[in-house]
């Protein structure tokens, strides 16, 4: 599903990122972790056209992702709270999203019923704007904003981060659901090696912008991502 | 500490993603100042001789004294426009010990430095010296700059704590509007009234005191204000409005724009920056009156043009050249949302088209001061529409400015300054340029012909200019991604 190739992006003289081949087939769940400035985000900001890669490509779905739009239509993302419209309410944003995914009012108002228990009555009919919003209840949004119109591709940069644990356990449900019939490919950053074991089939991981660590997850993956990170 | 708060806003001025833009702007700011310290300054040195030519069985200290009340409202309107209130990123500073004290005793006396606040005495100190020179007793004239001075402070202070709020805003008006009104029908002489106090200032120069105590009274007053404002709740707490949904489906006719439209609209009216510029449409539309209601400007054209650009392109200039940067704050997402970016383009382009025609529907009454006057308006419409949107649209790639709409209440002065105004001027002096040439050498007819003529080719080439113009935006994209996610 994703390709890539050759990918490097330099600042300067300093490489952040540096990946000759990583092949993501499609239905994975697939993790990637590393400390502060590993290049998680910045790969992911490749990934959806956001900065420019110096060498090489990202291929996503036979799209290559810097030279065509098409890539946009099944691929849905969450980075931070720069994705969201701080003064649109919940329901506005998600109409609006909406409309950009070919969803009508209905189509939404079904959409979010399913994601009832993971807002948790934070979200919809408060009367607030987004903006208003604690950090974790917009994640919330964005996270299922990115879910809408039938991607085929979901991104978010951690996911886990700022949320209640009862909200993490659901998100974890989540995406396990979203992975369930192979269909989707689901791309997760963390730096929750808990969680991201327990969602992720597969996980890299990246140091200074280089993959070190390419592992099919197991029971014994946790462990070795600790000892890994315990020097 | 003061030379620490300096320093910082010297690097937050230069390490921002559009310092060069702003230099540029600067340096034109600078031209203007100096045209009206000059303007001002040959006021003072000769306006004294020419109200003694004009008027000479008045004293001239009570004529002037006799008109300051509309000088000092004028100045507050000019105020509440063009300048721009002192802002200061705070949120960093509350946690390092530094005393909360002093951050708002920065800002007010930063604020009182103002370039607004110098002009004036550009006309008052060579006026003051003048009148000595004359003959006039110098303590009396001392007592008077100083109120002056102090009445200017006072202004200053005003302005800051009204805080670009309509309804003072309203409240001026009237005053300058009631006040004019009142002395031109002979009714009650209110500017005379408040002269004679001035003039009472210069008998007994110790009078100044009262505004003295009038400037420390509002200081004090902002002091608390804003002192109490130096916290994350108190910004939080006021923010927290319930929403104000209204029905917005008639914008579903516009089709697959509804979306982009549906949110600009909304945009709109939830932020206060964004709602000022749309209570200046009113101002610009009342514009034509300073002009119409004079006979010398009756067979000045070229006057026309500059109301009708002007009075249709209020909204065009003031939203426009904000484009995209409104958007800025949530700008990555829109980059990876499944739309083409012409539909974003096309929706901004009809939202100010729409306004245009609307401003100009509204600005038909101007008809009462003659045809020509509508008809140059009506030319200026097509050329608002034709030509400087499209350019307006171009220029917007040029911004780099991310513009925070969320920015917390308190600090959220972000509304016009004149600098604003500037980008505007090329949109109307480039069309009085070739209309008042053109009305020279041939005549009115062709010269308001050739402002429609080149507004319907705009239109025409609509396609082709908006293929153009969507090129430039997506070939600045990643630029402007990495520009926006810049606090400034």
């Amino acid at each position: 599903m994703i390709q890539t190739t050759q990918l490097s992006k330099k600042y300067g003289k300093t490489e952040v990122l540096h990946i000759d081949e990583l092949e993501i087939p499609t239905g994975q769940s697939f993790g990637l972790v590393g400390n502060n400035g590993a290049g998680k985000t910045t790969y992911f900001n490749i990934l959806l056209d956001l900065i420019r890669p110096t060498t090489g490509a990202i291929v996503n779905n036979d799209i290559q992702v810097n030279k065509s739009e098409e890539w946009k239509n099944f691929t849905g993302s969450f980075i931070d709270e720069s994705f969201l419209i701080g003064y649109l309410t919940p329901e506005e944003y998600f109409d609006f999203i909406g409309d950009l995914r070919g969803m009508n009012k209905a189509d939404v108002t079904k959409f979010l019923l399913q994601f009832d228990e993971f807002f948790n009555d934070e979200i919809l009919d408060k009367k607030k704007y987004l903006r208003d919003l604690s950090k974790g209840n917009q994640k919330k949004v964005g996270i299922v904003a990115a879910m809408m119109g039938n991607p085929q591709v979901v991104i978010l940069d951690e996911p886990f981060a700022n949320l209640d644990p009862t909200t993490q356990i659901r998100l974890k449900k989540i995406i396990k659901t979203l992975t369930e019939n192979r269909e989707i490919t689901v791309l997760i950053s963390s730096h929750d090696l808990t969680h991201v074991t327990e969602v992720c089939e597969r996980i890299v991981v990246l140091d200074k912008g280089n993959v070190v660590k390419d592992i099919k997850t197991s029971s014994e993956t946790l462990k070795e991502l600790e000892s890994y990170f315990s020097v | 500490m003061i030379s620490h708060f300096l320093k910082l806003e010297w690097k937050q001025y230069f390490r921002s993603a559009n310092w060069q833009k702003s230099v540029f702007l600067n340096v034109l700011l600078v031209f203007f100042a100096l045209y009206f310290a000059v303007s001002f300054l040959a006021l003072g040195v000769v306006g004294f001789y020419i109200i003694k030519e004009q008027f000479p069985e008045q004293d001239p200290l009570v004529l002037v004294n006799s008109f300051l009340l509309y000088a000092i409202v004028g100045d507050l309107i000019f105020r509440y426009i063009m300048q721009k209130l002192p802002v200061m990123n705070i949120k960093p500073l509350l946690i390092l010990p530094i005393n909360k004290n002093k951050i708002a005793h920065y800002i007010l006396v930063k604020s009182s430095f103002s370039f607004f606040n110098i002009m004036g005495l550009f006309f008052y100190v060579p006026f003051a010296i003048v009148l000595i020179k004359e003959g006039y007793n110098s303590f009396g004239v001392l007592g008077w700059l100083t109120t002056m001075f102090l009445l200017i402070q006072t202004a200053n202070f005003l302005n800051f704590l009204t805080n670009k709020n309509n309804i003072a805003f309203s409240i001026l008006l009237f005053l300058l509007i009631g006040g004019y009104l009142i002395q031109y029908f002979n009714l009650y002489n209110l500017p005379g009234f408040v002269g004679k106090g001035f003039d009472a200032i210069y008998q007994t120069p110790v009078l100044a005191i009262v505004f003295l105590i009038v400037l420390i009274v509002l200081y004090i007053f902002n002091y608390k204000q804003l002192r109490n404002e130096i916290y994350l709740d108190a910004i939080i707490s006021e923010k927290t409005k319930e929403v104000n949904a209204s029905d917005l489906s008639f914008a579903d006719k516009l089709g697959d724009l509804a979306p982009f439209i549906k949110n600009d609209l909304r945009l709109m009216w939830r932020n206060k920056r964004t709602k000022s510029s749309v209570w200046m449409v009113a101002v610009g539309l009342l514009y034509g009156l300073i002009f119409y209601t004079q006979p010398i400007y009756a067979d000045k054209e070229v006057i026309f043009v500059l109301v009708g650009i002007f009075s249709t392109g209020t909204f065009l200039i003031n939203f426009g050249q904000f484009i995209p940067a409104w958007d800025s704050s949530y700008y990555n997402m829109l980059m990876s949302q499944n739309f083409k970016y012409e539909r974003y383009l096309k929706s901004k382009f009809t939202i100010m088209t729409i306004s245009v025609v609307a401003l100009f529907v509204l600005g038909i009454p101007y008809v009462y001061f003659g045809w020509k006057i509508l008809l140059v308006h009506f030319a200026a419409m097509i050329y608002n529409v034709g030509v400087n949107s499209h350019v307006i649209l171009y220029g917007g790639t040029f911004n780099r400015k991310k513009i925070n709409l969320d920015e917390k209440a308190a600090f959220n002065f972000q509304g016009t300054g004149a600098v604003q105004w500037l980008i505007g001027l090329p949109l109307m002096l480039l069309p009085m340029a070739l209309f008042g040439l053109i009305n020279w050498l041939v005549s009115f007819e062709i010269a308001t012909a050739t402002l429609a003529v080149l507004g319907f080719v705009g239109i025409a080439l609509h396609k082709k200019l908006m293929a153009a113009i969507t090129k430039k935006y997506i070939t600045n994209k990643y630029v402007m991604i990495h520009a926006f996610k810049q606090e400034n």
